[in-house]
């Protein structure tokens, strides 16, 4: 069966869908958590500290946090390596281009490609620069992430990356999630409007809840 | 009417083309797209030239013959196919591109013909019903629920033109495909390949070096007998539940 689905268009999408999902999944996990930095540094680094002690005494110190690592690090991988194949077999079936131009689809459907290269990029500056701190402004603190959020969003160039990434995340979660539910055959007729008001609302959600950090930050909130 | 044409012209398969341009005089706006044309290609004959070579059959919007990307749109401004395109959509002295289905598996075989075998390959991997043939069974003996066949009846409408693919970003033939399994699979008759039917098309459909489906929905805006985006789903649903059964055998 694996071998169908991956040597498939069609399940190659398939695995996006569900590599996607599980990406998505984490991102509200992910949002709700950074929130916690409007309650102070204490809540903020305590549940940093619960994050790496989740599932004692069964699982020994950082290993759900690592099992969840290791699940995001294949999501993003699969959904990436499908992505530049379908995006190569396109590419090659329509090689001549129209001479008479039009803009063709919404800007969330024409952005998908551009819009997950920037995330990816994006992804790695992030855990370069918070998780792993190789390059963080100032100094890096292990186990104070409140300070080094707080470092991370009082530079120009580190708010400017962000926002950018999340305004291309609301719009490729926009046409993404929508597209999922299609690839994996639950959208209708009937329920088209549902979906597309369910994909809207958490790229909506989750662009604003992620931008609330680095405003939050710059105005002084969050210091 | 007085109109510009800008035509692409290409000799042969393998030759290179551009876009040519004519005027033409005299078009009466109750004419069809493709009568226009016959004007042109009489003016060419006259002069001794090479007629611009395009597809067409039955005119009348039934056999899905006649293609060409009017003005950037897959049979042109108006939602049916090109025979059925009438000049009055087009103003007085407008300038009008006209181009050949583009796609990697629609290759040009001149001027504005292009070869859609693609099309009849993908049929004959699965759209079909193995039925014993000879004289027609009794109407009622299967029975089949009015919603089925008011489905099966929607997809059916598919005359395989090549709108679709001529349409989308990524040249995917998946509304196509799409219509012809979902015609047959909702229906008794087509349930004994029901699986088969899906995987086979689907394979033989990626073989052909069509694209693959980035829901832009260009297909179903472009379609000339309105298959719906969601058919695309339907087939997605199919392809998922073929795959499953497959395995457990």
């Amino acid at each position: 069966m694996a071998r169908t689905v991956w040597d498939s268009s069609v399940g190659k999408k398939t695995v996006m869908a569900v590599s996607g999902l599980i990406m998505l999944l984490y991102l509200v996990v992910h949002m709700i958590g950074n929130l916690k930095i409007f309650f102070g540094p204490g809540e903020f680094n305590h549940y940093a500290h619960w994050l790496r002690t989740v599932g004692e005494p069964f699982m020994h110190y950082e290993w759900t946090l690592w099992l969840i690592r290791v699940a995001l690090v294949v999501a993003v991988f699969a959904h990436a390596t499908s992505a530049y194949q379908l995006s190569r077999r396109d590419i090659r079936a329509r090689p001549n281009k129209y001479v008479h131009k039009k803009a063709r689809a919404s800007y969330a459907t024409r952005t998908m490609r551009w819009g997950g290269i920037i995330l990816a990029l994006f992804i790695v500056w992030h855990i370069l620069d918070l998780t792993t701190g190789t390059v963080h402004s100032g100094g890096f603190q292990e186990g104070h992430p409140y300070q080094n959020v707080v470092d991370t969003f009082s530079t120009w160039y580190g708010n400017v990356i962000y926002i950018v990434a999340m305004l291309a995340l609301g719009l490729h979660i926009r046409h993404g999630f929508w597209s999922a539910a299609q690839t994996l055959g639950v959208g209708s007729r009937n329920r088209d409007r549902a979906l597309k008001t369910v994909a809207n609302a958490l790229a909506l959600l989750l662009t604003a809840g992620f931008l609330a950090v680095p405003v939050g930050v710059m105005t002084g909130l969050v210091s | 009417m007085k109109l510009t044409l800008r035509v692409w012209r290409q000799r042969a398969a393998d030759a290179d083309g551009a876009m040519s341009t004519y005027e033409v005089d005299g078009i009466s706006a109750d004419m069809s797209f493709l009568e226009m044309l016959d004007t042109l290609n009489e003016e060419l004959i006259l002069k001794g030239e090479d007629p611009v070579a395009f597809d067409h059959d039955c005119r009348e919007g039934i056999c899905g013959a006649c293609s060409l990307v009017i003005n950037g749109d897959a049979h042109g401004p108006e939602r049916t196919t090109t025979c059925q395109l009438h000049m009055r959509s087009f103003a007085d002295g407008d300038t009008i591109d006209v181009e050949p289905w583009r796609a990697s598996a629609f290759p040009v075989v001149k001027d504005l013909v292009v070869d859609r075998s693609a099309f009849d390959r993908i049929i004959q991997a699965g759209g079909y019903v193995t039925a014993p043939t000879g004289a027609a069974p009794e109407a009622h003996a299967t029975a089949v629920p009015k919603p089925d066949a008011d489905f099966a009846f929607e997809h059916a409408e598919c005359i395989g033109c090549g709108a679709c693919v001529a349409a989308c970003p990524n040249g995917a033939a998946m509304l196509f495909t799409s219509a012809k399994v979902n015609h047959l699979n909702v229906l008794p008759q087509g349930a004994p390949e029901r699986e088969t039917r899906v995987l086979d098309m689907v394979a033989q459909m990626d073989e052909e070096g069509f694209g693959g489906c980035t829901l832009a929905g260009e297909c179903a805006t472009a379609c000339p007998k309105g298959i719906p985006l969601v058919s695309i789903t339907g087939m997605n649903k199919e392809w998922l539940r073929a795959t499953r059964k497959a395995s457990r055998r």
